[in-house]
């Protein structure tokens, strides 16, 4: 053992574990509350009110699956591990986002990396609490099912929890694993980005490969439509194989629920103890880099005869292009709209009716683009002062600033307006004007909450302002609702249309008294 | 001959008042040092001089222009340079230079040419064409301060513009800012290095509590010592303690 290593500080890890919950609990409780105190108790109530409503549609919802009866069929097996991979890709996703941001987040690394404490034991904490953290929020987002199962068929399913704790180690350990690898490989400072790309599509991935087969299957757009398929049963290995081990863990069989806890938790014990010399020395890696380093652009000279408002624009087309966060948003934007795309592409000509699910997906998602890119755009100005105190109109920028928007958006929407204006030139308008009008709310939103941020906040956007972001989700429904049901019944498109209208009324009732007059 | 800055009454207040009444007078062409100690209202009065912030009360003229009445016409003639420089980390030097350019309504052609000189002139040279991310924080100052000086502004504000900055690029941003006085170029400027103001500025106004309690050249502000102070510091702290004790006796 080398003298520094002797001479570090071993930190009792209750402590420093109790001293990561506490910052944990605060920004939780900050997060929900708005940094408000005062509100923690209505906040509280809500969430209560919103587990209950939850509960009581879960029991809607599984109540005639139980009454006929719950057996290990084939079918169910299939159910259960497909819900059960789900929620693995959304654990590998968050769990790579937080090791990530462990990673390169220098909140308080440079001072416990230069104090005698044992970066190895910070790693454990760390790490423990990441897996812990990524647990919680499956475990929240499935309770509602497993409790109700439980209620219902036997308390039985409750070891579906206990299955859940042991996929979100795994998944930890996984991501740790990955994130180690990139940066032998691909070095720091790519990592982040990659591993944020990598984490947008496993997230997204799972749900979409799985509609995606069922499109092209022909067996609707339902995710359990690949599951009910006795076809698909069919072609799964037999029943007692071990990969339904987890499975059969979470519908009550307790040697393979133990079997797969004492697994996630030796993955991810081996996982610590192989990694955590490597932690130091990756963050250390990760601390003297500053993004994105030395990227070479040749001068083309000044462009000439550029009116003030294309310079302008100019300006945010290059930033827009250069932001890796922006590159996996809209890489799962995309991602989104394959499976519509693929309904298209399998219905092409002969199913009635496949534009009335196309043509809300692909307006919905112009609506979630558009509010990212107007918030970098509006808001995520780096050079605030330099725009204030230019000889400009404020009215000028903002104008620039939204066509550039628009123009993006623009660009993305058109091959799919195209594609679907070839074989119903309505449903092609539709998505065109539903599109336009979605980015345009989502637009009107972010100026009212228009606030001074640093682009790099960007993450951060969704809860700087919870008002901001549900009423862009709202305006997004809405315009997605209005477009459906232009193509359903016009005659009804009114209601979702006063919904909307509603929506950015409250959006301008709302929003921050700097923005008013 | 009209004064580069002319401010009246200015008032401002957030929680507290942080600007009571300050008049200032400052003249075309010189170097005007403004100290005072944290929270004297130094860069609240600088902020509301470049628009980034409304008054509650009093006038502001740049040479000549009334800025609360048109700010446009103002902050054509003026330049603000923060200690936090005002950068894109995605852009190049040369492309934020053309940014700039464009805000300013500066031609192409004049533009290029100006960034193209300005860019050598402050060592950036080898880095032109590099994205700002990557750049130290003297390298994004030089950037932040070529952005002020490629419109030609007729007045140039800066708060702590050497803060966090080595002795290297420290001495050339001062070195371009008394070569642009000697060119006929108003700057302002606040510190916390005395001996800067000391030595580059033609007169220091020393503001405290929201208000200018002394102005003049350093030999001006030192003859007005009671203690015989030969450094500015000590003439500072004077000023400052003195400003106090009479606060506490009006008050």
């Amino acid at each position: 053992m080398s003298a520094s290593a002797q001479n570090a500080v071993i930190l009792p890890v209750r402590w420093f574990a109790g001293h990561e919950a506490r910052l944990i609990w605060r920004d939780f409780t900050s997060l929900m509350t708005g940094g408000k105190p005062q509100r923690t108790a209505l906040v509280f109530t809500i969430i209560a009110a919103f587990a209950i409503a939850i509960h009581a549609y879960a029991a809607w919802l599984l109540g005639p699956a139980v009454e006929a009866g719950i057996g290990p069929t084939p079918q169910t097996l299939m159910i259960v591990g497909g819900s059960l991979v789900m929620f693995v890709s959304l654990m590998v996703s968050q769990a790579i986002e937080s090791v990530t941001r462990a990673y390169y987040a220098r909140d308080d690394l440079d001072l416990i990396l230069t104090s005698p404490a044992s970066a190895e034991r910070l790693f454990h904490v760390r790490t423990s609490i990441l897996a812990v953290q990524t647990v919680a929020l499956s475990v929240f987002i499935a309770s509602p099912a497993i409790n109700v199962l439980a209620y219902l068929d036997g308390p039985r399913w409750l070891s579906a929890y206990g299955i859940l704790i042991s996929l979100g180690l795994m998944s930890t350990a996984f991501s740790v694993t990955m994130t180690l690898v990139l940066f032998r490989l691909v070095g720091p400072q790519r990592t982040r980005l990659i591993a944020q790309i990598v984490a947008a599509i496993i997230g997204a991935g799972f749900v979409i490969a799985l509609q995606g087969f069922a499109i092209i299957f022909g067996q609707g757009v339902s995710r359990f439509a690949f599951f009910e398929s006795a076809q698909n049963a069919a072609a799964m290995p037999a029943m007692d194989s071990v990969m339904w081990l987890p499975v059969h863990g979470a519908m009550g069989n307790l040697p393979a629920l133990a079997f797969m806890l004492v697994l996630g938790l030796a993955i991810l014990a081996l996982t610590v103890r192989f990694s955590a010399r490597r932690f130091a020395i990756d963050v250390l890696a990760a601390a003297g880099l500053r993004e994105p380093q030395a990227k070479t652009v040749t001068f083309k000279g000044f462009a000439r005869n550029e009116s003030l408002r294309a310079g302008l624009r100019k300006k945010e087309w290059r930033l827009l292009a250069r932001d890796p966060w922006l590159v996996s948003q809209t890489l799962q934007q995309i991602l989104y709209l394959v499976p519509p795309a693929l309904l298209l592409y399998v219905n092409y000509g002969s199913a009635e009716g496949v534009d009335t699910v196309v043509v809300p997906v692909i307006v919905m998602a112009a609506g979630q683009l558009a509010g990212g890119l107007a918030w970098l755009s509006i808001s995520g100005e780096d050079a605030h002062e330099l725009i204030v105190t230019a000889p400009v109109k404020a009215g000028t920028v903002l104008r620039a600033k939204i066509e550039a928007v628009m123009v993006v958006i623009t660009w993305v929407l058109v091959p799919f307006v195209a594609v679907l204006a070839m074989f119903s030139p309505l449903a092609g308008f539709v998505v065109l004007a539903g599109g336009a009008g979605a980015s345009a709310c989502a637009v009107f939103v972010q100026l009212m909450f228009r606030s001074q941020a640093k682009r790099s906040l960007f993450r951060r956007r969704q809860v700087s302002s919870r008002a901001a972001t549900i009423c862009e989700a709202l305006a997004s429904i809405f315009c997605a609702a209005t477009a459906a049901v232009l193509l359903l019944a016009p005659v009804l498109a009114w209601l979702p249309m006063i919904g909307l209208g509603l929506v950015l009324l409250f959006a301008w009732l709302l929003r921050p008294s700097e923005n008013r007059g | 001959m009209t004064a580069a800055l002319q401010i009246s009454g200015l008032v401002k207040a957030f929680d507290k008042p942080a600007v009571q009444g300050l008049d200032l007078e400052v003249r075309g062409g010189e170097f005007y040092a403004l100290l005072g100690p944290n929270g004297a209202g130094k860069t609240t009065t600088l902020r509301m001089v470049a628009g980034l912030l409304k008054p509650d009360e009093g006038s502001i003229s740049v040479f000549g222009t009334d800025a609360l009445a048109d700010p446009i016409a103002a902050k054509a003639k003026v330049a603000w340079v923060s200690d936090e420089p005002m950068i894109y980390d995605k852009l190049t030097p040369l492309e934020y230079l053309e940014f700039v350019s464009g805000l300013w309504g500066v031609p192409a052609p004049l533009g290029e040419a100006r960034a193209l000189e300005l860019v050598d002139w402050l060592g950036l040279g080898p880095h032109a064409g590099q994205r700002c991310g990557g750049f130290s924080k003297g390298m994004r100052q030089k950037v932040a301060l070529a952005g002020a000086l490629v419109h030609e502004p007729q007045l140039i504000i800066l708060d702590e513009p050497l803060t966090g900055l080595d002795a290297g690029s420290a001495r050339q941003v001062k070195d371009v800012l008394l070569a642009k006085v000697a060119q006929g170029t108003t700057v302002i400027m606040t510190t916390h290095i005395l001996e800067v103001a000391e030595r580059m500025a033609q007169r220091i106004g020393v503001i405290a509590k929201g208000r200018l309690i002394a102005e003049g050249t350093f030999d001006e502000l030192r003859s007005r010592s009671a203690g015989g102070s030969t450094t500015l510091e000590d003439v500072f702290l004077e000023l400052v303690e003195e400003g106090a004790e009479d606060e506490a006796l009006a008050a």
